[in-house]
C-alpha cells in the first residue's frame, strides 16, 4: 500500500516550479531561492517520510514554514522593506504582470500564503487546506477575502490614477 | 459584474505566475550541490554520451553502483536505484567527472582499464558477486566463455548460472560482460543488445 517515494529527482522536477512562484510571492524575488533551497533540504532530509499520497501539499507545508521561519528572522533584524509596486496592472489579463503579485505580497500573511498556495502553485483548496493546516473551507474564506482585498486595492489605485 | 471581475483577477494571477520554469531548473542544480555538500545526497548520476547513444552512470559515496546503456529508460534506472539503494537520488555531474572521464577515454580507444571505486550493492552476494568481479579481471581486448567464467568463480557446471549473473551485471562496461562469450565464438547475448556487444568487442580488437 505504501509507495516507495519516487527519485528525489523526480520530486524536485515536478515540485520545484510551484514551490518557487508561492515563495517569490510571499516572501519576494530575492529571499526566494534561499528559502527554496532550505525547503528542498529539509524534504530530503526528511524524505523518508514523505506523505505520498499527498506530496505536493506535504512541500508545500515546508515551504510556508520556511517562509513563516524567514519572516520571523527579518523580524529580529529589521531590514527596509522591498519597495511596493510602481504601477499595478488592473483589468484583464494582457495588462498583468507581476505587480499584481506584488499587490498579494501586502495581504495579511494568512491569506497572502492562501492565494499564492492557490493561484501561484495551482494548488485545490484541498491542497491550501493541508498546507495551511486548516480545513478546506477555510482556505477557501482566505483565498476569498484574499481576492476580495485585493480588488478592493485595484479599484482604490484606479481611482487614484484617474 | 463582480463574478467576472473576480474572474479576471484570477486569470491574471494564474497568468503571471512568478516562478519560471528555467529559474526553476536553475535552483535544482543549485540544490543538488548544496545537498551533495552536506552529505544529503545518497545516489548522484550524470548522462555520459558514447558513440551507442546516451548512457547513465551513477555512485553512492563507495563508488559507482550502476552504469545503464544506451537504451534503457532513464525513469525506470531513477526507480531502480531509488528502490534498492536510496530514494536520495540527484543528477550532480560533477560526482561523476572521473568515471565520465575514464569511459569517454575507453570509447575514444585511449583507456584499457577502469581505476573507479565500485559499488557492488546491487549484486547479490555470492555466486553472482564472484562471477562479476572474475569478469572485471578479464583484461581488454580478450574473451572468456560462460563455462570459464563460472570455473573461476568456483563453480564448473554453473555455466548457465553465470549467463544469467552476467546478464544481470548493474556496472556494465566497467565489469566488462561483454568479454564474456559462448565457447565457440558466437558472441552471445547482452543487456545492450547483440549489436552493441559486438561493437565493444570491435573496438578492442578482440573480434574483426
Amino acid at each position: 500500500m505504501s509507495q516507495p517515494p519516487p527519485p528525489f529527482q523526480v520530486f524536485v522536477d515536478e515540485h520545484a516550479r510551484p514551490v518557487l512562484s508561492f515563495l517569490r510571492v510571499v516572501v519576494g524575488p530575492v529571499e526566494a531561492d534561499d528559502c527554496f533551497q532550505e525547503t528542498f533540504l529539509s524534504a530530503m532530509r526528511a524524505y523518508r517520510r514523505l506523505d505520498g499520497a499527498n506530496p505536493r501539499a506535504w512541500v508545500m507545508t515546508i515551504a510556508r514554514r520556511k517562509a513563516i521561519d524567514h519572516h520571523r528572522a527579518r523580524a529580529r533584524r529589521p531590514e527596509p522593506r522591498a519597495a511596493l509596486p510602481e504601477r499595478v496592472a488592473v483589468d484583464g489579463v494582457e495588462g498583468s504582470d507581476d505587480g499584481l503579485w506584488r499587490q498579494v505580497a501586502t495581504l495579511p500573511p494568512k491569506q497572502r500564503h492562501a492565494v499564492a498556495l492557490r493561484f501561484a502553485a495551482d494548488l485545490s483548496y484541498r491542497d491550501v487546506g493541508a498546507a495551511l493546516d486548516c480545513s478546506e473551507e477555510a482556505a477557501r474564506r482566505s483565498v476569498h477575502e484574499g481576492l476580495k482585498k485585493l480588488r478592493a486595492k485595484i479599484a482604490r489605485r484606479t481611482e487614484e490614477e484617474r | 459584474m463582480s463574478t467576472r471581475k473576480s474572474r479576471s483577477i484570477e486569470q491574471a494571477l494564474r497568468s503571471a505566475t512568478p516562478g519560471k520554469a528555467d529559474d526553476a531548473a536553475t535552483l535544482a542544480r543549485a540544490l543538488a550541490e548544496r545537498a551533495d555538500r552536506e552529505g544529503l545526497l545518497d545516489v548522484a548520476y550524470a548522462a555520459l554520451d558514447t558513440p551507442l547513444g546516451e548512457a547513465v552512470v551513477a555512485a553512492t559515496g563507495r563508488g559507482v553502483v550502476r552504469v545503464a546503456l544506451p537504451g534503457e529508460r532513464l525513469d525506470d534506472v531513477l526507480a531502480e536505484l531509488a528502490e534498492d539503494v536510496s530514494p536520495r537520488v540527484m543528477e550532480r555531474p560533477q560526482r561523476l567527472d572521473e568515471a565520465r572521464r575514464e569511459l569517454g577515454e575507453y570509447f575514444e580507444g585511449r583507456r584499457q582499464r577502469f581505476e573507479l571505486p565500485l559499488d557492488w550493492r546491487l549484486t547479490h552476494a555470492g555466486f553472482m558477486r564472484r562471477v562479476l568481479r572474475e569478469t572485471a579481471k578479464v583484461p581488454f581486448g580478450k574473451t572468456i566463455s560462460y563455462a570459464e567464467a563460472a570455473e573461476r568463480a568456483g563453480s564448473p557446471r554453473a555455466h548457465r548460472a553465470a549467463g544469467n549473473a552476467l546478464g544481470s551485471n548493474p556496472i556494465p562496461l566497467i565489469v566488462p560482460c561483454h568479454r564474456v562469450v559462448r565457447t565457440g565464438g558466437a558472441i552471445g547475448n547482452y543487456g545492450g543488445g547483440p549489436e552493441m556487444k559486438e561493437f565493444l568487442l570491435r573496438l578492442e580488437g578482440a573480434i574483426d
